[in-house]
């Protein structure tokens, strides 16, 4: 058995204290493969966006641990880059400066060869490429469609070349059909890039149509329910969503979701409110 | 017969209705112009004494003997002397004082509540505090602006950076950003339109403490002026240094928004 990528074990994670104490995660275990893309679905409060924030060192666990390549993670870092739903581009910075932010670090100037700079210059310009930005190189980011700032999230996200790449609900704020092409995008990404993946997202379809692994969580506390082993195919297709083994596990997976969600339609609430209508 | 059934483009009564860029000059105008005519109006009768209310030809008179006779440019130049000079210094020190503030918790927790409470004082009940510790030099007037200005400043500017969007300081930490970068390259950066539009908001403010200001032992200066008219009963010479100081904060106003749209072109963008 390889090793894992990232290593979850008995993870917790309490907010607050006292009257306001929640337990936001609880005994959390997961192991993530290296190049594997793993989804996080769950109704909401499920911690699916805390556990990702735990993986990237923006919020700190207050049990149990996790590992990235054995080592324990000590806060945020660069191998592990954050693409977030929005308003995390530079508004200041035109779109290039923005997927070069890196490059201003003192972490991307360290030990660096003449080779090494213009190395990195090339990859901008590949990564722009990429994400079918080319002519919009010297564009302000509020001159773009969502989408477009979200290609220019990821490719930001990329340029350091991060090993794992973490992506909070990145396709929330878009609608269904820019959705789509991100979708197949971020596959394309993903090949190429060759990133762990670790992605939270609301929409199952989506879930089911990234993932190797959908990992379905279940609020208070939250933890993990289900992990689903996703029956398709490597590569993706948008006509897959169609086939019986999709929809499915798609089903499948809603049903659960309403299960855990600890919301029900209450009948007898609703024959109230008819009889008010009709007296 | 109705001339069409398609509904008319709503006129300029609509709520939030359209306004062509003439009819929003036409009605500058109007508002511009109707209170000087008002005022032309009340002052031309013989009802109304001179001394009570002087007339716009009278005021216009004694702008005028002022420029010629009593050196009005040495009157308007120490006082945006004092006017800028404790509007910077307020402004030099808030600066990074609201950086760590909007930035690190115990700074705010420190000095936030303080903040709040000083700022509720009255400036003009610190002058005598001001000759006792400054003096009554120049400085002395400085610094009642400076006091004037500078707690309002700090908490404003204090608000601007914790505007910041959070995700924006999340991404620059996840491309490995240090404590330090993320608050020059990130944090100050993102912080920055907002902050000079706390800037030009507080130049006005500080204009509207320089009468008090001046009360402190001067003899020069438009606010000093319009004390001494005061006491001769020169009512139109009032009327010249109140409008005056308001054309002043107007042109820097208007000063500060050209830096705004130069300094931060992507905010101007036509859609």
């Amino acid at each position: 058995m390889t090793k894992p990528k990232i290593s979850i074990q008995q993870v917790g994670k309490v907010f607050g204290e006292g009257h306001h104490r929640v337990e936001a995660l609880k005994d959390v275990s997961l192991d993530i493969a290296d190049n594997e893309f793993v989804t996080f679905v769950g109704a909401s409060g499920c911690g699916k966006s805390t556990l990702l924030r735990i993986i990237g060192g923006l919020e700190y666990h207050t049990a149990g641990e996790v590992l990235v390549d054995d080592r324990p993670i000590m806060g945020p870092g660069a191998d592990r880059a954050m693409v977030f739903q929005h308003y995390s581009l530079y508004p200041w910075l035109k779109v290039m400066e923005n997927i070069k932010f890196s490059r201003r670090l003192k972490h991307g100037r360290e030990n660096l060869s003449e080779a090494d700079v213009e190395a990195a210059s090339g990859r901008a310009d590949a990564l722009l490429a990429l994400m079918g930005l080319t002519a919009a190189a010297e564009a302000w980011p509020n001159q773009l469609s969502g989408g477009m700032q979200q290609r220019v999230a990821i490719a930001r996200a990329l340029m350091g070349r991060p090993e794992i790449l973490l992506m909070d609900e990145p396709f929330g704020a878009l609608d269904a059909q820019t959705r789509e092409v991100m979708h197949d995008l971020i596959l394309h990404v993903h090949r190429l890039e060759k990133p762990t993946l670790a992605f939270v997202t609301h929409d199952v379809e989506e879930a089911i149509y990234l993932a190797d692994r959908v990992v379905l969580m279940a609020p208070r506390p939250g933890r993990i329910d289900t992990i689903y082993k996703v029956p398709l195919p490597a590569e993706r297709e948008q006509d897959m969503k169609h086939t019986p083994e999709f929809l499915s596990l798609k089903k499948e997976i809603l049903a659960r979701i309403r299960e855990t969600s600890g919301m029900k339609t209450d009948q007898g609430m609703l024959d109230q409110l008819n009889m008010q209508e009709t007296a | 017969m109705p001339s069409s059934t398609r509904p008319r483009r709503p006129g300029m009564w609509a709520i939030r209705g359209p306004l062509s860029r003439r009819q929003y000059w036409l009605f500058a105008a109007l508002g511009l112009l109707a209170p000087l005519g008002l005022w032309w109006l009340a002052s031309s009768g013989s009802t109304v004494d001179k001394v009570f209310l002087p007339g716009p030809v009278d005021v216009f008179n004694r702008l005028v003997t002022w420029y010629t006779e009593d050196d009005l440019m040495s009157d308007m130049g120490i006082s945006i002397y004092r006017v800028t000079t404790g509007f910077l210094f307020s402004a030099v020190i808030a600066l990074p004082l609201a950086l760590m503030i909007g930035t690190f918790r115990p700074v705010q927790a420190v000095l936030e509540p303080l903040t709040d409470f000083i700022r509720y004082m009255p400036a003009v009940a610190f002058i005598p505090l001001v000759m006792l510790w400054v003096g009554i030099e120049e400085s002395s007037k400085i610094s009642i602006i400076f006091i004037g200005t500078f707690f309002q400043m700090v908490l404003m500017m204090a608000e601007d950076v914790r505007r910041v969007p959070l995700a924006q300081i999340e991404a620059a930490q996840t491309m490995g950003a240090q404590k330090g970068e993320t608050i020059n390259l990130v944090i100050f950066q993102a912080a920055k339109p907002a902050l000079l539009d706390t800037l030009r908001v507080t130049m006005g403010w500080a204009w509207t403490y320089l009468v008090v200001a001046e009360l402190v032992a001067a003899n020069s200066g438009l606010g000093y002026s319009i004390l001494k008219a005061q006491r001769f009963l020169q009512t139109d010479k009032i009327f010249v240094g109140i409008i005056l100081i308001g054309l002043i904060g107007l042109v820097m106003d208007q000063l500060f928004r050209l830096a705004h749209r130069k300094a931060f072109p992507w905010l101007y963008l036509k859609s």
